[in-house]
C-alpha cells in the first residue's frame, strides 16, 4: 500500500505524515537544536562516559584503566566515604526539618495583615540572595568563639559559648544555623502558596466554628502540602549536594566533622586526581539521590492535590 | 475577642521584630566589620562601632588586590552568560511550546530530568572534555555551554509562551509570516516579563557561581569575585576588614537588582514552584 506520492528510502515514521506535519517536526527540531546539542554534548556524553569512568582507574594524564568494581568496593571500605556520607545525612536530618519548619512559620506570621509586611518580607527575604562566598565567609567571622558576636552574646547570659566551627561537636550545629540565615527562598515559596488557598476555605471553616488551630491543620497544612513537598525536594536537592558554604566555612574540617559528600568527591577528583573513584562516588549519589526522591514520592500520601477543574 | 486577637497580633508583631534582628545583625556585623581597623577587629569584647571609621579598607581593597580586575572579570562571565542562556533559551522554549511535532513531550521529560540530576554526575566527564579542547584555564567552560540553554529558563518561557493564543500565530501564518518572523516579532515581545525573569535568576546563578570558576578558572588573572575573595581569605585569614568589605561589595549589585524587580522576582520564585 505504498503511496507512489512517497520517495522511496524515507524512514517509515516520516512516510505516514502529511507535508505540514514533516515540516513542523523539522521546523520543531531546529528550534530546540541548541538544547539538543547541549543536551548530548554535556549531558547523555558526560553520564555515559562518568559510568565508564567510575569502572577504571583514571587520573586524566594516562589513559583510564579498566578494573572492574574496584572503586565502589574500595569506596565500602573507605572510612572517610561512611564519614560524610554519615555528616551529609546529619545536615540533611536536623537541617530540613528545621529550615521547612522555620520557613513555614515565618511565612504564616507574614501572611496575617501586619504593619510593616513588606519590610519584614524583604528583611527576611534578602539573606537568601547574598551570594553564598559572601555568606560563608561573613558567618565564619560571625560566629567566631573569641572575637565574633554570637558568643559575646551568650557571654553576656553567662553563657560559655561553644566553638563552633572549630569544634567537631559544634561544626555541623554551627553549619546548620547558618544556612537558616537563607531561608527566605523556601519562605517566598510558601508564602505565594499561602496567598492561592481559597479565602472561601477558611470562611467555611470560621462558620463551623474551627480554632485558629484547627483552621491551621484542617484548611492551611492540607492546600500547602504540594508546596511543602517542592520545598522538601528541594531541600533534599540542595543538601546532598551541599558544597561552596562548606568549602568555604570550613574546608571539611575540623577532624573531618563537616567533610560532606561533594566535598570529598571534589577532593578525589580535583585534588587528588582519582577521576575514577571519584566517577563512582557521583554514581553512588545519584543512586542515593533517586532512591531519597522515590522515598518522598512513595511516602507522599499526606499531599493534597486539589481536583484541577 | 477583639481584646484577644489584638493580644495575638502583638505577639506577631514582637516575633515578627525578634527574628528580623536575627537576619540582620549579620549584615550590620559586616558592615561594621568593613569599616573597622585590623587591630579593632580583634577587640574583646567584639565592639559594634567602627572606630575610627576606616573607608580606606575600601580604598586598599581596590590597591592591594586585584578586586577591580575580578569584578570586570565576574561582570564579563555574568553578562555573557545571561545574554547566551536568554537567548538561546528563548528560543528553544518556542520549540517546546508553539510548535507541534512527533517526540516533543518525550524530549521534554529529558530537559526535566536534567534538572534533577546531580551535576556531580557530568563535571567529571566535563572537565576531561574541556581539558582535552585545551579550554581549562580560559572562560569558555563558564559561557559556551551557556549557548545550549538553560532547563529553568526554558521551563518558565515555555509555560508562557503556552498562555499565548494560537490565534494570534494562525493569522500571522496566513499573512505568510515564517516560524521565525512569528516568534521574533510576536511571541518574543509578548514573553518580556518571562525574559526579564529568567535574565535575573541565570545572572544571579552566575555571579554567585564558586564550583565551575573553581574547577576552570586557573589564573588569577581571570579570576571572578567568588574565587578571588575565595582566595584571599586563604592566603589573608586574618584580613577581616577586607573580606568583609569584598563580601559586601559583592553583595550589592544583586542587593540592589532585588529592590529594582522585586516583582519580578517573587513572581519567578513562585511560578517555579506553585505552578510547577
Amino acid at each position: 500500500m505504498r503511496g507512489s506520492r512517497h520517495r522511496a528510502g524515507r524512514p517509515n515514521v516520516l512516510r505516514h505524515m502529511t507535508r505540514r506535519q514533516r515540516r513542523d517536526l523539522w521546523l520543531g527540531l531546529a528550534f530546540v537544536s541548541p538544547w539538543l546539542i547541549g543536551f548530548v554534548v554535556f549531558t547523555v556524553y558526560p553520564v555515559l562516559a562518568s559510568l565508564y569512568f567510575s569502572f577504571t582507574d583514571y587520573n586524566v594524564v594516562s589513559a583510564p584503566r579498566w578494573i572492574g568494581t574496584r572503586n565502589y568496593t574500595d569506596l565500602i571500605r573507605d572510612p572517610l566515604f561512611g564519614k560524610t556520607l554519615y555528616n551529609t545525612l546529619y545536615l540533611a536530618a536536623i537541617g530540613i526539618p528545621f529550615s521547612l519548619g522555620l520557613s513555614l512559620v515565618i511565612a504564616m506570621l507574614l501572611n496575617n495583615k501586619v504593619r510593616l509586611q513588606g519590610l519584614f518580607r524583604t528583611v527576611y527575604f534578602l539573606p537568601s540572595v547574598v551570594p553564598a562566598v559572601a555568606a560563608a565567609l561573613l558567618w565564619r567571622w560571625f560566629l567566631n568563639p573569641d572575637y565574633g558576636p554570637v558568643n559575646e552574646f551568650l557571654w553576656q547570659l553567662g553563657i560559655n559559648g561553644p566553638g563552633w566551627l572549630a569544634d567537631p561537636a559544634w561544626s555541623k550545629p554551627a553549619l546548620i544555623l547558618a544556612s537558616l540565615w537563607g531561608v527566605g527562598g523556601s519562605m517566598v515559596i510558601y508564602l505565594a502558596g499561602l496567598q492561592n488557598v481559597p479565602v472561601a476555605l477558611y470562611e467555611a471553616a470560621d462558620l463551623d466554628g474551627a480554632s485558629r488551630w484547627q483552621r491551621f491543620r484542617f484548611v492551611t497544612l492540607p492546600m500547602l502540602s504540594p508546596v511543602i513537598l517542592f520545598n522538601l525536594i528541594m531541600g533534599i536537592i540542595t543538601s546532598f549536594q551541599a558544597f561552596t558554604n562548606i568549602y568555604i566555612m570550613t574546608g571539611g574540617g575540623p577532624s573531618n566533622s563537616t567533610l560532606v559528600y561533594a566535598l570529598y568527591l571534589y577532593q578525589n577528583a580535583f585534588q587528588f586526581f582519582r577521576m575514577g573513584y571519584a566517577s563512582a562516588m557521583a554514581w553512588v549519589l545519584l543512586a542515593i539521590t533517586a532512591v531519597a526522591l522515590v522515598g518522598v514520592f512513595r511516602t507522599s500520601g499526606w499531599v493534597y492535590y486539589e481536583a484541577r477543574s | 475577642m477583639t481584646r484577644r486577637r489584638s493580644l495575638w497580633s502583638v505577639a506577631i508583631y514582637v516575633v515578627l521584630v525578634a527574628g528580623a534582628v536575627f537576619f540582620l545583625t549579620p549584615f550590620v556585623w559586616m558592615i561594621s566589620t568593613s569599616l573597622k581597623t585590623d587591630a579593632q577587629v580583634f577587640a574583646i569584647p567584639p565592639e559594634w562601632v567602627p572606630a575610627p571609621v576606616m573607608w580606606s579598607n575600601y580604598w586598599r581593597l581596590m590597591t592591594e588586590i586585584p578586586f577591580l580586575r575580578y569584578l570586570a572579570n565576574t561582570v564579563f562571565v555574568t553578562v555573557t552568560s545571561v545574554a547566551f542562556y536568554v537567548a538561546s533559551s528563548a528560543v528553544v522554549a518556542y520549540g517546546f511550546s508553539r510548535i507541534r511535532w512527533p517526540g516533543r513531550e518525550v524530549l521534554f521529560y529529558c530537559l526535566l530530568a536534567t534538572m534533577v540530576l546531580p551535576p556531580q554526575v557530568t563535571l567529571i566527564p566535563q572537565f576531561v572534555m574541556f581539558q582535552k579542547l585545551g579550554w581549562v584555564g580560559t572562560f569558555l567552560p563558564l559561557i559556551v555551554p551557556a549557548l545550549t540553554g538553560s532547563a529553568f529558563a526554558v521551563f518558565l518561557l515555555r509555560q508562557f509562551y503556552s498562555a499565548i493564543p494560537n490565534d494570534i500565530s494562525d493569522s500571522a501564518r496566513i499573512d505568510g509570516a515564517s516560524e521565525w518572523q512569528i516568534f521574533v516579532r510576536i511571541v518574543l515581545p509578548l514573553a518580556k516579563p518571562a525574559l526579564a525573569t529568567a535574565s535575573l535568576f541565570i545572572f544571579i546563578w552566575t555571579w554567585t557561581d564558586f564550583l565551575n570558576p573553581l574547577i576552570y578558572l586557573t589564573d588569577d588573572r581571570l579570576y571572578t569575585l567568588a574565587i578571588g575573595l575565595q582566595q584571599l581569605a586563604s592566603t589573608r585569614a586574618a584580613a577581616w576588614p577586607l573580606l568583609m568589605a569584598g563580601s559586601l561589595l559583592m553583595s550589592v549589585p544583586i542587593i540592589l537588582l532585588f529592590f529594582f524587580a522585586q516583582k519580578t522576582f517573587i513572581a519567578g520564585v513562585s511560578t517555579a514552584a506553585v505552578k510547577g
